[in-house]
């Protein structure tokens, strides 16, 4: 089974995608001084810049799910840092609710992270995005458990 | 005198509630009678489906269409229908969101029916036999692979909500056809309000919560908004035009009118609200506490798995185009 | 393999539901009824869905397997919870559970019996099929006992909503009770709409005996042999053995009107056992002890009468002993006097609202047991309007359900109803050309049962469809008859 998968990835050159939630505070800044540092890292996550952690809507996640994301992280603040005080906890509540409820509907839950991440911490994005990108590339490409095809209409 | 209105109902994968609920607007429907005619309403009257096949195209001004589409034959009514409708109109929650059923789409086919015909309790069955498409001269339809709301399957014109519709959503909808005065395509003919907007409990925005609770081993107090007690009422995620009934006997919201139309993922809101109401901010305790919620989609999407946007993200794809 | 050609005559859709309810009758090359299968094309799959959710919230899922009997579902679900949490509802929530459940059979009755059957009776069978319906009805018995109808419907709903919180879907019936109280305020408003309820059953007791018994062609159809079928009883009966809707055992009895059993709703597998046929998405059930051919009985209306020694309130128990002294005896096998037994339940629901609504205790507020327990295994076992109803949970560490197990009141009747079926077939189709009023009259031993594939004849007036398709081994239509 894992062999099959591995020569399929190969086969077709697949590469994970990544949708990142970066709060501009601090994550999103971590990232454009992992840029000016010239640090190098797979260039498989899109970052996506937010006020804050606290304003990613759990929508915002499923609906990079939907649109064909192998996988999703939001970064922000750590506890106690966010700019707007509340944000980034409860960012972390939804993150756990939302968590959960993907596992339920089929979704692995390892395709959805939750990362602290303060401006100066560039190597810790780097070795995030990194690890993460590995991870995927093992866990192969996604498969929304979404509804069966239906097949079209004949006329 | 202008043309009769031409109207017809079908239900396709229903309890028959749906159906219960346009008899509930009671005397009005002779009402109804009098201003339209009835041209398809198995159910009630004498037209098959091969006279409906004969009309012409466009030819019924509105089609009220509940129930889900779960088999085969439900695709092709649904197909035939919006091929000889004017306006079809999903009438109940199975029909806008694929309903309670559409919890049916967390597992697959062969287990719902291996369920019902070779594991349950009172069920002998050492042939493991099981209900054929064709068997000897009788010919029944296939179960599909999933649960569909039918705007997954056709084009829907308007939204009437409700598991089932209140008697008096029906009856607007029915006076805003019989005048001409339908709002625009794709509406949702209810009040764009939420649930919570219409209930008269206390609430105070406060985050409350330590714990989710069950219904079954307190009393909720009578005053007091349920959500902020602990139980979780889906009124801040949910369409109101229920007059938030479930509330007025202690219970809470399930979530049966779908989201308003802000709202793409009535679950991702649901989750969204909760975010704010839990009281603790100390990562331990909150996975604590969200482990109390212990079936989170049959809790968030409970009429609404099939329009889930990570359920339906592949139908629109394949479907609609 | 036999070569003969295959013929068929289908009666679609059964009581105006087209593709949910069929009856195909395969005729051998001499024109006799070969095989008979009721067909019923619809599968949702709730045993399934219902896994993995909060147990709790079953009460409020299963009600919508069907929106004619929710109120079945919703109480047998409330029931098997009781049991599965170990709680025993206060006397109260039992009162305020059994009031809730008599003005639904109130309601669902009267509607069964004025839309559904009494078409084919005040009209007539063999009346041409445009007037064989509510508007012939009226038209009959006059357009002020419609609007009685209409108006006593609509009472058994207000209380629903009052109850329940819903008129189709109730919310209330929770495990150890109920979720809310009845204030005096509503109780006196609820009254007057019960005794005005108990009159409106009265009077409907006396159409059917103006109608109906008065006229001997009818009575002769009741009694003829076709529309008889010898089967066991099922039903709840109380601690005198009388007819109860909410609780009791179940008593099963035989032919003889002996008790073959008596059980209690745990013990239901012992009893009973569904096989799934090929034909059709609804099982067979049969009594376990006799096996799957031996073992048919019937459940719904007549079979409760059948099954009890009586009603527990007083006008019902007179027609009760006059029900039996005019069919000749104990048990009735008469398909069609499952119409009779209707309207008696009738007024047995109208008389027990009354007399609920009347207890002091009514409106306590000891409405609830509040459950402590982690849950585990229950049964809950109701009489719906079409027959017994059983729901089987059984529950993970987390209150989750595990399993679920359901057998609906048609599921009960399925045997019996394809047995009278048929044999209203061979009774009356001799040839491959059966007239149309002998397909209403096969109709009718199917419409009798009420069966709740045909929940939505509950509805407007309108033609009895029937198409016949004679059709050879390879489907082709030799003959299409159609009625007008
Ligand atoms: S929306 Fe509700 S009432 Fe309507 S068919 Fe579906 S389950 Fe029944
Ligand atoms: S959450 Fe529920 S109980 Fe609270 S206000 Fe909204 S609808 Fe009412
Ligand atoms: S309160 Fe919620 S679940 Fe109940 S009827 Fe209204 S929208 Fe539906
Ligand atoms: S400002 Fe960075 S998480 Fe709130």
């Amino acid at each position: 089974m894992v062999v099959t998968k591995e020569e399929n990835v190969k086969q077709t050159d697949w590469e994970p995608k990544i949708i990142g939630f970066l709060c501009k505070w601090c994550s999103y800044s971590a990232a454009d001084l992992a840029g000016i540092s010239r640090m190098d890292y797979p260039p498989n996550a899109i970052f996506i810049k937010v006020p804050c952690s606290g304003r990613v809507d759990p929508t915002f996640v499923l609906k990079a799910f939907a649109d064909g994301a192998d996988a999703v992280f939001i970064a922000g603040c750590h506890l106690g840092d966010c700019h707007y005080i509340e944000g980034n906890y409860k960012a972390m509540r939804r993150y756990e609710l939302l968590k959960a409820t993907l596992k339920q509907m089929g979704l692995d839950e390892r395709r959805f992270r939750l990362e602290w991440i303060s401006s100066s911490e560039a190597k810790h994005l780097k070795v995030f995005v990194t690890e993460f990108t590995e991870q995927l590339k093992e866990l192969g490409p996604i498969e929304l458990p979404t509804l069966a095809p239906l097949a079209k209409e004949e006329i | 005198m202008s043309e009769k209105l031409k109207i017809a109902f079908y239900w396709a994968a229903s309890c028959g509630g749906c159906e219960v609920a346009v008899l509930d607007i009671d005397e009005k429907i002779l009402d109804v009678v009098a201003i339209a005619d009835i041209v398809f309403w198995p159910v009630a009257i004498d037209i098959k489906y091969n006279d409906v096949r004969a009309m012409e195209d466009k030819s019924i001004d509105v089609t009220f269409f509940n129930g889900s589409i779960r088999t085969e034959e439900n695709v092709e009514l649904a197909r035939l229908l919006r091929a000889k409708s004017k306006a079809l109109v999903a009438f109940g929650s199975c029909s806008c969101s694929g309903g309670v059923i559409g919890l049916g789409n967390l597992s697959t086919k062969e287990e719902l029916l291996h369920r019902a015909y070779n594991t349950s309790d009172s069920t002998v069955n050492p042939d493991q036999v099981r209900p054929q498409l064709q068997y000897k001269e009788v010919h029944i339809p296939d179960v599909l692979e999933s649960n569909y709301a039918l705007d997954q399957v056709v084009d829907v014109d308007y939204y009437l909500p409700g598991c089932p519709p209140k008697d008096t959503l029906v009856w607007n909808a029915i006076e805003a056809i019989a005048t001409g005065q339908l709002p625009e395509v794709g509406a949702v003919l209810a009040p764009n309000l939420t649930v919570c907007h219409d209930c008269p409990r206390e609430k105070h925005d406060e985050r409350t919560i330590k714990e989710f609770r069950r219904i079954y081993d307190f009393q909720p107090d009578e005053v007091k908004c349920l959500l902020e007690q602990g139980l979780i009422c889906m009124g801040p995620a949910t369409r109101s035009g229920c007059d938030a009934s479930c509330v007025s006997v202690n219970m809470p919201c399930r979530g049966c009118m779908g989201p308003t139309d802000q709202v793409f993922d009535q679950g991702a809101k649901m989750i969204s609200v909760l975010g704010g109401l839990i009281d603790s901010d100390d990562p331990e305790e909150v996975k604590e506490i969200i482990s109390t919620i212990v079936d989170p989609v049959g809790t968030l999407y409970y009429f609404g798995v099939s329009k889930s946007l990570i359920k339906q993200s592949g139908v629109k794809k394949e479907v609609r185009q | 393999m036999t070569e003969k050609p295959v013929k068929r005559i289908t009666i679609d859709p059964v009581t105006r539901l087209e593709g949910h309810a069929k009856i195909d009758m395969i005729l051998d090359d001499s024109g006799k009824i070969q095989d008979v299968y009721l067909q019923v094309p619809e599968f949702r799959g709730f045993e399934k869905f219902c896994e993995g959710r909060r147990v709790e919230e079953l009460p409020r899922i299963t009600p919508k397997i069907c929106g004619v009997c929710p109120m079945a579902h919703h109480m047998a679900s409330a029931k098997a919870l009781d049991q599965a949490f170990g709680v025993e509802p206060t006397s109260v929530a039992h009162k305020l559970r059994e009031l809730m459940y008599n003005a639904y059979v109130f309601e669902d009755h009267t509607l069964g019996f004025y839309f559904l059957q009494a078409p084919d009776f005040v009209v007539g069978p063999s009346a041409p099929a445009a007037e064989r319906n509510i508007l012939g009805v009226i038209d009959r018995v006059g357009v002020d006992t419609a609007k009685e109808v209409i108006k006593h419907r609509a009472y058994g709903q207000q209380m629903l909503q009052i109850l329940t919180g819903s008129k189709i879907f109730p919310a209330a019936a929770i495990p150890g009770g109920v979720s809310k109280g009845l204030s005096e305020e509503d109780r006196d408003k609820m009254i007057p709409w019960a005794e005005s309820g108990i009159e409106f059953a009265k009077f409907t007791q006396q159409i059917f005996h103006d109608v109906v018994l008065e006229n001997k062609d009818y009575v002769d159809v009741i009694v003829s042999d076709i529309y008889n079928l010898v089967a066991y009883n099922m039903g709840l009966v109380d601690k005198n053995n009388k007819v109860n809707f909410y609780d009791g055992p179940i008593r099963v009895t035989s032919p003889e009107d002996k008790e073959f059993a008596k059980f209690e709703p745990k013990d239901y597998l012992q009893h009973i056992a569904e096989v799934p046929v090929p034909h059709s998405y609804v099982k067979r059930t049969y009594l376990k002890k006799l096996g799957p051919e031996d073992g048919l009985y019937r459940a719904g209306p007549l079979a409760r009468l059948n099954a009890s020694d009586g009603m527990a309130t007083p006008l019902a128990q007179k027609e009760y002993e006059k029900f039996y002294s005019v069919l000749g005896g104990k048990p009735a096998n008469q398909t069609l006097a499952y119409n009779w037994a209707r309207v008696i339940e009738q007024l047995y629901a109208a008389e027990r609202v009354l007399e609920l609504l009347n207890d002091s205790e009514i409106t306590s507020d000891d409405f609830r047991t509040l459950a402590t327990e982690t849950p585990t295994e229950g049964v809950g076992v109701v009489e719906a309007c079409r027959g017994t109803l059983y729901h089987h949970y059984k529950c993970d560490e987390k209150g989750l359900a595990k399993e679920v197990n359901l057998i609906v009141a048609t599921t009960n009747n399925k045997f019996a109803l394809e047995k009278s079926v048929e044999k209203a077939a061979r009774g009356l189709i001799k040839s491959e050309q059966p007239d149309q009023g002998i397909l209403n009259m096969v109709e009718m031993a199917f419409r009798a049962y009420d069966p709740c594939m045909a929940c939505a004849t509950h509805s407007l007036p309108g033609k009895m469809p029937i198409i016949i398709n004679l059709l050879d081994k390879n489907k082709n239509i030799i003959r299409k008859i159609q009625r007008e």
